[in-house]
């Protein structure tokens, strides 16, 4: 521990490490000082010049952005000297910018906006013409619009430090500096350069996959987990007409600190899909198959249990199910009198490390929950494609329970021997045409559920879309079914189905919905110990 | 050839053989002395030689005028890493012009001052940031490095003592900024030449992250004589605070402009009457810049109770900085010299620090405007406003520099600017 220092921030005392920033002290009392080129994940070059703060004994203004604590030091952020340099400097941020909020995709969570807002003059007094960039496609996912920068090279030193891969420069200097490209390829083929649209206070880099797609104050957010790998980025959700708009990472320095992967970010499309399965369907014994409510499917489904199902059950799961339907579907498993239970994944042979940032990385297993279903219980079987595997289960004759797999390798006469194959899923599949029951799943998108990750960390999302059609929780059908064989009681929240998992499973135990919050918690000491 | 200009009244140390080719050959330099302050200061603890430069009071000559020998005195006693001596050679301030004549005339001075700085602060490498545009002069110094070398005043076991230090000249591409310390660290690490925040402080921090200390090329061209001859032969000259001589670059509307070396302390008044032969043409003195264009400008009220050491110009609401004189006479447009001024910091500003880089070109723009005619009266309390938000708010100075100019021209000669604003409404009106 290090040794603490005690000072005075606007009339407050607040005690931080030696070496800590008198503008990190700062947010420790809820300050928030104004700043741009400053970021917590990168060096800083103190350069723009708002985040200066009086300092009482200090020749001048000091940048609180770079400036130590010293005992007993007495600051003031919200002094005359301090609030009239931020005005000082606003004005001349605006000097030369083009105040095109009307068509800006930052505006209404720009920093510019706010500040100037805030405590900037209301009325610049620059007469002079602006000087003008233009707009420049810089390669990848990212627009440049130059003549909104506020100059703070934050991307400039991600591409430098945090990815490390120098894609990014100043050129020119004076007021005729502006970001630029080295080469054509500008981006192109960089792994991590959406982090950069992030961190630009302003909007002087956008999305091109965003642009003009939602103005900020239109999109709701919802705190999420990436399902696109199994490092488990924090992440917020943006929608907007019950669609995902864009993916933004959520600071979560254990896991991924302010970043994620552009092959996360922009893996939301299939989130958005139309064609969904939307109604609970029963194949009758004649081979009709048609729409029926979730109450008399249930009612039919625990029926042909005990007339159809014989001998051990067989599970093919995802892993890109939560921790909460797995441990559903586990259970339900056992109330049948136990069996296999099986889940394909995809691998890739590459890692994407951020090498500025090395506990982040892009992983080979593109599941999110890999480690959830493992220590659930499922064992992993097909290739490194998500195929084949599945030979055994294809002409079993008991009972098939298909969730969240599509089967897409699979042929159409897969399941036709099963004495009873229940598939669940949000997408019809051409395999599952012999399914005597098909009910509509939810996507994780649309429910509540937890993420078990590489580090077996487990990690809650919220539910950001209205569930498509009569779609459901994978727990809140199987934990029915469950309950009803076993005699107890159905699940009646994704943290009920959890509660019921950490009762079941070791690995587990203790756990709760509010000890994982919305940061996570790791599993049981010893699971992480043997994972070796 | 002799030197053009030459006075009476100068007390020629380091430019003592100014217009003389033949100085700048090693053999030529050694029979007249040189090497002979190195020779005695390899001699020397290397404490000693700071402690001597310490009692000759020698102040930095780049403009900031801290003195010399304290600075050195910042460096780690117990070398546990590389230190770089650093010569800021990047003589860049508008009507500065003494560095370039030091390195063309007396190149071996400079070099023998840097050799004797490595060995006070204990570093074995010393970096010559020049200028790029001064081609001739890089060559004539390139040319002195090596005969050093040959000669065994550079290079491994030094005259036999078992010192090492390494000389490279290195060549800037010509950014105003390259000639801020930190800026010129940057640049010669190879990145955009961009000042860094202090601290740390180059003796903990400096080039390439090693201990560094960086002088001006006067300063250490200034070393060998003190070396030589004592801290107190030094002090003869100046005042107590700001002893020594001190090479002025007169430029402007007087007779005689040049460089001419005169004991710190010299009347303003009689640097331009005396020395430079007075204003030229018969016309009235205007304006003075004392110490190149980045210290405010004084009347020529001022300028007659000036006296030419650190803390005389400072009596007087200005600098000594480089000691770049600019005088002006009362034909002289001042605004139109003044956003000359600004048009070049606007065009040097590295870019770095908001209020500088937005605030260079939004007052270059709005004395542009006047000086056309189509300014109002608040512009000038715009100017003034603003500037002040330049000063003492970025990480280098270059920012405060723009704000001297200007600030100090309008308080002192406001009517200029109100006769162009009146003569640019009338003409509306017509």
């Amino acid at each position: 521990m290090a040794e603490l220092v005690t000072l005075t921030i606007d009339g407050q005392e607040v005690s931080v490490p030696r070496g800590t920033t008198i503008l990190e002290a700062a947010k420790k009392i809820g300050k928030q000082v104004p700043h741009y080129c400053y970021h917590p994940g990168m060096s800083s070059p103190a350069m723009c010049r708002l985040c200066l703060v009086e300092v009482e004994g200090a020749p001048k203004s000091m940048p609180s952005c770079v400036t130590a604590v010293m005992e007993d030091q007495i600051v003031h952020t919200e002094s005359k000297q301090a609030v009239g340099n931020r005005a000082g400097v606003l004005e001349f941020y605006l000097v030369n910018h083009p105040l095109d909020c009307p068509i800006c995709d930052m505006s209404g969570e720009c920093d510019l906006q706010d500040y100037v807002h805030a405590e900037g003059r209301a009325h610049g007094r620059s007469e002079e013409p602006k000087r003008v960039f233009g707009r420049d496609d810089f390669g990848g996912d990212v627009l440049f619009y130059g003549d909104r920068c506020v100059m703070c090279t934050r991307c400039v030193r991600f591409m430098n430090e945090v990815e490390q891969d120098e894609r990014l420069t100043v050129v020119e200097r004076g007021n005729r500096s502006v970001i630029d490209t080295f080469f054509e390829e500008g981006l192109e083929g960089t792994h991590w350069h959406g982090n950069i649209v992030d961190i630009c206070p302003v909007g002087a880099l956008v999305s091109k996959e965003f642009l003009y797609k939602a103005r900020a104050w239109d999109l709701e957010h919802t705190p999420s987990i990436c399902p696109s790998c199994s490092q488990g980025c924090n992440i917020e959700l943006h929608t907007r007409d019950n669609l995902i708009q864009r993916i933004k990472p959520r600071e979560n320095l254990e896991v991924n600190g302010w970043w994620m992967c552009d092959y996360g970010r922009h893996n939301h499309e299939w989130m958005n899909r139309g064609i969904r399965l939307e109604d609970p369907s029963v194949r009758t014994l004649d081979g009709a198959a048609g729409p029926m409510k979730w109450r008399d499917a249930l009612e039919q489904l625990l029926q042909h249990v005990g007339v159809m199902g014989e001998g051990r059950v067989k599970a093919v799961a995802t892993p890109f199910a939560s921790n909460e339907d797995l441990g559903t579907l586990a259970e339900l498993v056992g109330a049948l009198g136990g069996g296999d239970m099986v889940y394909r994944s995809v691998r890739v042979e590459e890692e994407v490390v951020l090498k500025g940032f090395p506990t982040l990385a892009r992983r080979k297993d593109l599941a999110p929950n890999t480690n959830g279903a493992e220590l659930i219980g499922f064992t992993r079987v097909g290739d490194d494609q998500a195929a084949g595997g599945l030979e055994d289960i294809a002409k079993y004759d008991g009972i098939v329970i298909i969730m969240g797999d599509e089967l897409s390798d699979q042929a159409e006469d897969f399941g036709r021997e099963a004495g009873l194959f229940v598939y669940l899923g949000d997408q019809q599949s051409p395999a599952a045409s012999n399914a005597h029951f098909v009910f509509p799943l939810t996507t994780f998108a649309e429910q509540e559920g937890s993420f078990t990750n590489i580090a077996r960390r487990v990690q809650r999302f919220s539910p950001a879309l209205e569930p498509s059609g009569m779609a459901r929780p994978a727990w809140l059908i199987l934990g029915a079914l469950a309950a009803e064989l076993n005699n107890g009681d159905a699940p009646r929240s994704a943290a009920d189905a959890f509660s019921g998992l950490a009762r079941r499973v070791e690995a587990f135990a203790g756990l709760t919905y509010q000890d994982i919050g919305i940061r996570g918690a790791v599993v049981n000491e010893t699971y992480v110990l043997s994972e070796s | 050839m002799a030197y053009p200009y030459v006075s009476d009244l100068e007390v020629r140390v380091i430019s003592k053989y100014f217009g003389d080719p033949a100085h700048r050959r090693i053999d030529t330099y050694v029979e007249r002395g040189g090497y002979k302050a190195l020779e005695k200061a390899l001699a020397l603890e290397p404490d000693g030689v700071t402690d001597e430069i310490k009692a000759s009071g020698l102040r930095g000559r780049g403009g900031a005028g801290f003195p010399t020998g304290i600075k050195w005195s910042f460096m780690p006693k117990e070398p546990t890493r590389p230190h770089y001596l650093l010569c800021n050679a990047d003589e860049s301030e508008p009507g500065t012009f003494k560095d370039r004549e030091l390195m063309r005339w007396d190149p071996h001075q400079l070099i023998e001052g840097c050799l004797i700085g490595a060995y006070a602060i204990r570093a074995q490498h010393v970096y010559i940031y020049s200028r790029g545009e001064f081609f001739e002069v890089n060559q004539i110094l390139a040319r002195a490095v090596e005969d050093a070398y040959a000669k065994g005043y550079a290079g491994e076991d030094i005259l036999g003592t078992g010192t090492t230090i390494d000389i490279t000249v290195h060549q800037g591409a010509g950014a105003y900024i390259c000639g801020e310390e930190t800026g010129l660290m940057s640049s010669l690490e190879g990145d955009r030449g961009e000042p860094r925040v202090k601290p740390p402080f180059p003796a903990a921090v400096g080039v390439f992250g090693m201990p560094s200390t960086i002088n001006n090329v006067e300063t250490l061209a200034t070393v060998p004589h003190i070396v030589l001859n004592g801290g107190e032969w030094y002090r003869q000259w100046g005042t107590e605070k700001s002893p020594g001589t001190k090479l002025f670059c007169v430029s402007g509307h007087v007779r005689k402009p040049g460089n001419y070396e005169l004991p710190l302390g010299f009347p303003l008044i009689d640097l331009i009457e005396n020395v430079c032969g007075g204003i030229r043409d018969g016309n009235r003195l205007k304006a003075v810049i004392p110490g190149g264009s980045s210290v405010p400008l004084i009347n020529a009220e001022d300028a007659r109770n000036c006296e030419l050491d650190y803390e005389g110009c400072v009596e007087v609401g200005t600098m000594l900085g480089c000691a770049s004189v600019i005088v002006m006479d009362h034909k002289a447009d001042i605004v139109k010299q003044i956003r000359r001024m600004v048009d070049f910091y606007a065009h040097e500003s590295c870019g770095q620090c908001t209020p500088c880089r937005e605030g260079s070109a939004w007052t270059a723009r709005i004395l542009r405007r006047i000086e056309k005619g189509q300014g109002t009266e608040e512009d000038l309390d715009t100017l003034m406003e603003m500037t002040e938000q330049m000063v003492g708010t970025t990480i280098c100075v270059l920012s405060d520099s723009i704000a001297a100019p200007v600030q100090s021209s309008i308080n002192k000669f406001r009517d200029d600017y109100l006769e162009l604003i009146r003569r640019g409404d009338q003409a509306g009106a017509a």
